[in-house]
């Protein structure tokens, strides 16, 4: 397959999610950079986050890898708020703590393109969360409390309250 | 409505004095904060909402005097209320606009407040007027330990405070300046320095913050970056830059005076006269002439009035807290008629 916008093959396909209707760009590797690069400017932050996050692993790795990897990426869902990583490369936004470990890899990646480093060395609270992972749980408990509240699962929904309790107590 | 108390008082951020403040309004210091046990705003339920909302209010009823600050929960005020306190800078966009459970507490002295429930579930500023930061920080360092003993923050081992946007991870920390930059703005000296900010990783914004246009020449810098340095850091970055744009700005003024001293006079003289006896005025008409009364004052070529007289007008003039004082809401057209009586009345006292 020819590229969109030269007669050199194209290497690298973009299925465009943004939009109402997917849309498939296939590039040869100069213009999917130049692709990618100009999708900063046109989007808002959003999509530009997509951007910095595509350029930071075309850093890391061949850009015809990058397409794919991105769409295998975008089906990822954290287990304890659910949200998908597309959803939050849509949005801008995370959706729980959580995220920055489940979507490791790509948070790195992105990490190190917003702040050129991965460590933080600022202020650290004098009392760290030791309880890290029952604190974790709490937003799962909190979720599937609300979605049994919602269902009408009230026997359910008591037993949650209970551990959510339980938890917060300690 | 207890906010209603403070239109008769000037925010600490618009007192003009504090240091360079001819060219600096204000300084401003933001941490972003999250609880453990809660999802981000995102993913947040209204029952998640009103629980953090509690446990930040128990929290900050244990740390101050009572009567030291207003605890306002925002979904209860009407949209005048909200657009208000978004004109003193008290609240963001973002929380005016926010349909479920939110609150913002307010210093009484208006030097910092804790808005809950907007992007992150705690966003601590710190602002003073003029140019002075290291204050702000020592401020907020310590209302934000003081939050720690009783809230349990989210705190990661390597990226460090968690924030809803990755681009605020690690210390949560944005130092802000708000410069009035009318001089290179008339010189066009302008562009040159928000390229060079541009290249030291600085942001350069309108006013009111994120996503708005420059106003009346008020420019706003931020750092960009809030991961791998210390909040110190961040501070001496912006302390170092400041001086120079306000040497810069000086510079400029300076040849105004000497080179175009009959042009910028006019500009400011007209400036006065339209504020005068204008009798319907639009908001950013205002802001424009202010500017240049502003100017005028600080380049000696106006007599008065004085700066904080000026910093009131501009706030006073916005739409919300027009139609406080009116007491009722108005139309567009009869906010542009109330703004010009209102700027005769306080431009003709003395």
């Amino acid at each position: 397959m020819k590229c969109q916008k030269c007669e050199k093959a194209a290497t690298f396909h973009i299925t465009e999610l943004t939009g109402p209707k997917p849309l498939e760009h296939h590039l040869c590797e100069e213009h999917a950079r130049e692709y990618l690069n100009n999708s900063a400017e046109q989007h808002d932050t959003a999509s530009s986050l997509t951007t910095t996050l595509s350029q930071g692993m075309a850093k890391q790795m061949s850009a015809n890898k990058v397409a794919a990897e991105l769409k295998e990426l975008d089906q990822q869902t954290c287990p304890v708020c659910g949200i998908s990583f597309y959803d939050f490369r849509s949005r801008g936004r995370l959706g729980c703590p959580n995220d920055y470990d489940c979507f490791s890899k790509q948070m790195d990646a992105l990490i190190i393109n917003i702040h050129g480093v991965q460590e933080h060395i600022g202020k650290t609270p004098k009392h760290i969360e030791h309880q890290s992972n029952h604190r974790t749980l709490l937003i799962k408990l909190r979720r599937d409390l609300n979605e049994a509240v919602r269902l009408e699962e009230y026997e359910r929904a008591s037993q949650l309250r209970d551990q959510i309790k339980e938890i917060e107590t300690e | 409505m207890k906010i209603d108390r403070m239109l008769s008082q000037l925010s600490e951020w618009l007192l003009g004095n504090g240091p360079e403040n001819d060219i600096v309004i204000s300084s401003r210091i933001r941490l972003a904060r999250n609880l453990s046990g809660f999802p981000f705003m995102t993913r947040a339920t209204e029952r998640d909402r009103k629980s953090i909302r509690e446990a930040v209010r128990s929290a900050v009823l244990e740390i101050f005097k009572p009567d030291s600050f207003y605890f306002v929960d925002l979904d209860s005020l009407d949209s005048l209320d909200r657009n208000y306190l978004w004109e003193r800078q008290l609240i963001s966009r973002e929380l005016v606009e926010t349909e479920g459970a939110c609150a913002v507490l307010i210093d009484r002295n208006e030097k910092f407040c804790i808005m809950v429930n907007e992007e992150d579930h705690l966003r601590i500023h710190g602002m003073t007027s003029g140019f002075d930061p290291e204050k702000i920080w020592s401020r907020i360092n310590e209302v934000d330990d003081k939050l720690e003993e009783r809230l349990h923050y989210v705190f990661h081992n390597k990226y460090g405070y968690l924030t809803a946007c990755p681009t605020n991870v690690g210390t949560g920390m944005r130092v802000s300046v708000m410069l009035h930059l009318p001089a290179l703005v008339v010189s066009k000296e302008i562009d040159k320095v928000f390229r060079s900010l541009q290249k030291v990783n600085l942001a350069v914004r309108g006013i009111y913050g994120e996503g708005s246009q420059p106003v009346g020449d008020f420019y706003q810098i931020s750092n960009q970056v809030t991961l791998g340095r210390t909040e110190k850091e961040l501070i001496e970055k912006i302390s170092d830059i400041v001086p120079q744009i306000v040497a810069y700005e000086r510079q400029a003024r300076e040849f105004l005076l000497r080179e175009r001293h009959e042009i910028i006079l006019d500009r400011c003289s007209r400036a006065m006269g339209l504020l005068k006896t204008a009798r319907t005025i639009s908001s950013i008409e205002t802001m424009h002439h202010l500017s240049s009364l502003r100017l005028g004052i600080n380049m000696g070529l106006l007599n008065e009035p004085d700066i904080p007289v000026v910093n009131n007008l501009f706030l006073n003039t916005q739409p919300a807290h027009l139609q406080k004082h009116n007491g009722n809401e108005l139309s567009q057209t009869e906010r542009d008629i109330a703004r010009a009586k209102y700027l005769r009345h306080k431009l003709d006292e003395k």
